[in-house]
């Protein structure tokens, strides 16, 4: 494996194609061939060179394109199959035999064959983790292979090319010009207004723009392994932090996963969109689907805890108040918390009447608030009642006893003292929904009057501290592709051979037709010889002789 | 001679650390799953602060040198319940040997809870973590969970599951000082 | 004349702008012998300024309706794929001026005509704004995408052009098969806005109750007679027709039927059609692509994907994480949608890969360039139509 000397003496890499600096085809496919393949300058890619080791063979394997467009259509493949059926976090069920059940139940044989297969966590299993990080080897590898070699030939190649090379060029003229010095001089000239790079050496122009645009492909691959690098720093704790909470209106709770911060409802409100205020516009679409919810909101206080306290105690400094709508988080020390979902009406105060049973004469009333209960309800006249015993979900009597299977007043039950200056040693009574018992025969009872309800908040809690890893990678990638997308790197190559012709030739990497756009331009002002584009037969050459321009 | 068999090395060796490095990231992907900072027997109990039934304040390092018992419960939890009587005979005695019963309520009604003491005759302290701070710090799921506490602040274990007379007895032994 | 109105009246204004223009650019070919004069027609150039006007219009559509609705017109089916025939012509716009090419203008707009009708079936209706669909963003995130994709789309169109011109259609291939395909799906298209436009002329409706994949009695209304009946139907408009086969609740039988009946009538006039020309339809546009030239095809193909792919990753990749950021407080969530933007990301990825270091130029990159717009148009009427999930707003 040694290396190639060309005749104009540089020596080049095993495997090149192309002298790095002359441009003379080395290899035997370069001189058969009518146009040089110029993807990477006919440079020599390392993984073309050794292939000793197994190690080698690995990173050959990694480097080739081919595989990674394989690659590319596995992981595109895998996804679209992954949305055929809705994926695991879209299904309500928890353990296995659920999930199958599901699947099972909707799309028969198939769906059970499609859980069994895995596809219903298709993003979250270890063969398509494992084609993702192939996608990855194959970006880092392939690119590190291609990006030096380019490098250097683009950096060695020479202003003057042997005419070989010229001749094996896609764009290629050669005829004999009255004055070649003026005909240089003009060139140099026009291809200056056109914003070329010129290198001149006796008798020969390179002239060459956007270069850089030959990077992109490499940029854009940067971008998404920092992209990628993010998505994994997530799996670090205290990274990233995805918890959810149900809030209830008047609650103040501790926020979970974000040490230190209190959050209290201070109300949730669901709004639909009205005829009135919604006008003539969407009177049509609202009277077709019924009502369309206009806004989710929950206000919200932020306390945090002071500086120093420790976790539980009340010393908490009030933070901000706010009101979280979907698609305005409240936000703090990289927290979100997201507005996500909602339950309506959960009990959350009752009223309740002391009456006298015989004459059901009113002694005055009092509220229960649900959520923190009092001792003692003084009615004034003398007359209190006094909370023996609360089961917020009051699920029947076990062992003697009264028993709530819940904290969640869903069915709430109480049991009063009644204290009346009629009976000051008091009455007791055991009071549930549609539900009364007594001890024995009272002359007082507790008749429910009213009640109100409560609404909760399904709050989600984020913090991402990948995100600006995320952001960056996703610049850089649009700066790789902007790069390589929007510019092209041409170069034109004309200089005089040894029996007085002169030679024209030209490359780019992208958009031939505007490449000759330029040349036609440049050969109105400079005296050039014609030239021939060998891969379009269908191009009129008559036009080119001529003086209008047809592109513009 | 040498300078090329130097490079085809530091080729070789390069190619190797990142597919070495490459195989890596994939099998941590694979085997990382979503991560929870969960407290686990071996740490240290997380320092708190919480006021009980009658207004007193509570600081877990306010009992340095001595065993916690920490007990996290809800009045409608049978297990919960259950043992509530036998820590209360054996809080006395273990409380002068340098062994303390601390309970923490999740976040019900004050008034639930004194009604629920009061009905018990329980005269341990009786934590109230009305925001649920606490239950969070410590990762509270099921009811009732008991962190054992030793004299060095370490959590030396932590029971998810309702104990009997005897299991009490002897965890509370094993965080005496010495 | 109030503003909702106005707005309808300027997207019709668009529609018949590029039907005339079709013909104009139809005019462009015919009329030139030499490509040089094919470049320089006349007709060209008045087609394209019918075309402008169209655009304009059109972006009169957009800009009314915005103003009457308060939010950008970008929130359903209706508005989203009338913004995509919109931006199709507007890139067709930008690469005519490139590159002068009559031929591709008669094949963008009808496909872009195409489209719009296809979006007049859905209701149309000024709808208001659901909570997660009230930010900045859903104009940012969408008319981003809605111009990346369009400029991939023409890609697309390039690439039929160079099809239609290269395929041997005198000789049986599958070239020739798949490209027949083509004009066939178009037409099927075609069968269904003559479906559903017939129906509603009619003013056809039945309605059933049935019962739903979650077991519980729903009702559905019908718009085209039902072939198909819903899981354990029953019909509620007294005279409807007896549905033939009545499928599993996890099939939509209304959307059935409609598509059978598309089908069934995109192909009964694709039969007509045959039978008019005495030969498969991409060889009776044959004549109209030859004047083309293939290299300019291929490189309009390319560079519309060149110019297109990073317009698509910002709007469609990019700013939708930002987005769904913030409004789902997860930047990916693997929803069906978000799927196929990613998958029609990485086909334009492979497209390109392909491309530059394989070679795959001419009818191998024209082929691609069809089955990306396929990818496309799979997200944007299979994916909400189809397959359930957050995006499904329409």
């Amino acid at each position: 494996m040694s290396n190639i000397k060309c005749q104009c003496g540089h020596e080049n890499p095993f495997g090149t194609e192309l002298c790095e600096k002359c441009g003379r085809p080395l290899s035997e496919k370069a001189k058969k061939s009518d146009i040089v393949d110029m993807r990477y300058e006919g440079s020599s890619r390392r993984s073309q060179t050794y292939s000793s080791s197994i190690i080698d063979k690995i990173w050959n394997f990694f480097s080739s394109v081919k595989i990674g467009v394989s690659i590319i259509a596995a992981v595109l493949i895998a996804s679209a199959i992954g949305t055929i059926f809705p994926q695991k976090f879209y299904v309500p069920a928890t353990t296995d035999a659920e999930y199958l059940a599901y699947y099972e139940r909707l799309y028969g044989t198939v769906g059970k064959l499609y859980y069994q297969l895995g596809f219903y966590d298709m993003y979250n299993s270890w063969w398509f983790k494992i084609l993702v990080g192939m996608l990855g080897t194959s970006i880092i590898i392939a690119s590190i292979d291609r990006v030096i070699p380019l490098y250097k030939s683009l950096k060695k190649q020479r202003t003057r090319r042997h005419p070989s090379f010229m001749k094996r060029q896609r764009i290629f003229g050669e005829g004999e010009i009255v004055n070649t010095k003026e005909s240089l001089d003009n060139a140099e000239k026009k291809l200056k207004d056109f914003h070329y790079n010129i290198k001149r050496e006796d008798g020969a122009i390179l002239a060459e723009k956007h270069r850089f645009s030959r990077w992109g492909p490499y940029v854009n691959h940067t971008g998404l392994i920092i992209f990628f690098i993010g998505v994994l720093l997530r799996g670090i704790p205290g990274f990233y932090v995805d918890e959810t909470m149900w809030l209830r209106e008047g609650e103040t709770r501790n926020i979970i996963g974000a040490d230190g911060y209190v959050l209290e409802n201070r109300g949730f409100i669901l709004e639909n969109y009205t005829k009135e205020e919604a006008e003539e516009v969407f009177g049509a679409a609202l009277d077709k689907v019924g009502s369309v919810v206009k806004n989710y909101q929950t206000d919200v206080t932020l306390y945090k805890k002071k500086d120093g306290a420790l976790p539980g105690s009340d010393d908490l400094e009030k933070m901000k108040d706010y009101s979280i709508v979907v698609n305005k988080p409240l936000t703090f020390n990289g927290y979100s918390v997201f507005q996500m979902d909602y339950k309506l009406n959960e009990l959350s105060t009752m009223t309740f009447h002391l009456v006298e049973k015989t004459t059901e004469k009113s002694l005055g009333e009092f509220t229960v608030n649900l959520s923190n209960p009092e001792k003692e309800y003084d009615l004034g006249n003398g007359s209190t009642v006094d909370m023996l015993g609360f089961y917020p979900d009051y699920d029947g009597i076990k062992d003697g006893e009264p028993y709530s299977k819940s904290p969640i007043p869903n069915n709430p039950a109480f049991i009063f003292q009644m204290n009346t200056p009629d009976k000051p040693e008091g009455e007791k009574s055991f009071i549930a929904i549609q539900q009364t018992l007594e001890v024995e025969e009272n002359d007082y009872a507790v008749k429910f009057a009213a009640a109100d309800t409560r609404n909760i908040s399904g709050l989600t809690i984020r913090k991402d501290k990948t995100l600006y890893i995320l952001l960056l990678g996703g610049l850089v990638f649009m700066i790789g592709v902007i790069q390589g997308m929007y510019w092209q790197h041409r170069r034109i190559w004309i200089q005089e051979d040894s029996e007085g012709h002169l030679l024209i030739a030209a490359h780019t990497n992208k958009n031939w037709f505007s490449l000759r756009k330029e040349l036609d331009k440049l050969r109105e002002s400079a005296d050039l010889p014609a030239y021939i584009d060998r891969q379009d037969p269908e191009l009129d050459k008559l036009e080119q002789e001529g003086d209008e321009n047809i592109w513009t | 001679m040498a300078k090329k068999v130097n490079k085809k090395k530091n080729r070789l060796i390069f190619r190797t650390v990142l597919l070495v490095i490459m195989a890596a990231i994939i099998v941590y992907a694979i085997t990382s799953k979503d991560k929870v900072t969960v407290l686990a027997e071996g740490d240290k109990a997380p320092d708190f602060e919480l006021v009980d039934l009658d207004g007193n304040a509570h600081r877990l390092s306010d009992y340095k040198g001595e065993g916690v018992f920490l007990n996290f419960w809800g009045t409608w939890c049978p297990p919960c319940k259950k043992e509530m009587p036998h820590m209360e005979d054996m809080y006395k005695d273990f409380e002068a040997k340098g062994v303390n019963i601390l309970t923490v309520n999740v976040g019900e009604p004050k008034v639930k809870i004194e009604l629920f003491r009061d009905d018990m005759g329980l005269s341990f302290p009786m934590l109230w973590d009305k925001n649920k701070t606490v239950m969070d710090l410590y990762n509270i799921k099921p009811l009732p969970t008991t962190f054992l506490i030793n004299p060095e602040g370490k959590i030396i274990k932590i029971i998810k599951q309702g104990m009997t007379e005897e299991q009490i007895r002897e965890f509370l032994e094993s965080i005496q000082p010495k | 004349m109030d503003l909702v109105t106005i707005s309808s009246n300027l997207l019709f204004v668009s529609f018949v702008a590029y039907l005339v223009a079709t013909l104009f650019f139809g005019g462009a070919i015919k009329k030139s012998k030499t490509e040089k004069a094919y470049h320089n027609s006349k007709w060209g150039t008045i087609g394209l300024i019918i075309t402008i006007i169209g655009f304009l219009t059109h972006l009169g559509y957009f800009f009314t309706r915005w103003a009457a609705s308060g939010h950008a017109p970008l929130s359903n089916m209706f508005e989203f794929t009338t913004a995509f025939g919109m931006m199709l012509v507007g890139a067709f716009i930008l690469l005519y001026i490139i590159y002068r090419t009559p031929s591709l203008g008669l094949f963008a707009l009808p496909v872009a005509i195409i489209i719009i009708s296809y979006a007049t079936m859905f209701p149309r209706d000024v709808t208001p704004l659901i909570p997660a669909l009230q930010s900045k963003w859903l104009f940012i995130h969408v008319i981003t995408t809605v111009i990346g994709e369009s400029i991939l789309a023409i890609s697309a169109i390039a690439g039929l052009v160079f099809l239609v011109k290269n395929i041997d259609m005198t000789k049986k291939s599958k070239q020739r098969f798949w490209i027949e395909a083509v004009m066939y799906t178009l037409i099927l298209v075609l069968g269904f806005v003559v479906t559903s436009t017939t129906f509603k002329v009619m003013n056809y409706e039945a309605e059933f109750t049935y019962i739903d994949k979650n077991q519980e009695p729903a009702e559905i209304t019908y718009h085209v007679p039902p072939l198909f009946g819903m899981n354990e139907y029953e019909a509620m408009t007294p005279d409807a027709m007896t549905p033939f086969f009545e499928l599993p609740p996890i099939i939509n039988a209304q959307k059935m039927s409609t598509l059978v009946w598309s089908l069934v009538v995109g192909s009964v006039l694709y039969i007509i059609l045959r039978l008019i020309a005495r030969k498969p339809i991409a060889a009776v546009f044959q004549p109209l692509a030859r004047k083309a030239n293939s290299q300019l095809m291929d490189e309009i193909g390319y560079r519309a994907v060149l110019i297109g792919f990073p317009v698509f990753t910002l709007g469609a990749l990019i700013f939708a994480m930002i987005w769904a950021h913030e409004a789902w407080s997860r930047f990916w969530g693997w929803d069906p949608k978000e799927v196929w933007a990613l998958i029609t990301w990485l086909f334009y990825a492979a497209f390109l890969h392909l491309r530059l270091s394989r070679g795959w130029e001419g009818q191998k990159s024209a082929w691609l360039a069809v089955i990306g717009f396929v990818i496309i148009m799979f997200n944007l009427i299979a994916v909400n139509l189809i397959i359930a999930g957050l995006h499904s707003y329409a």
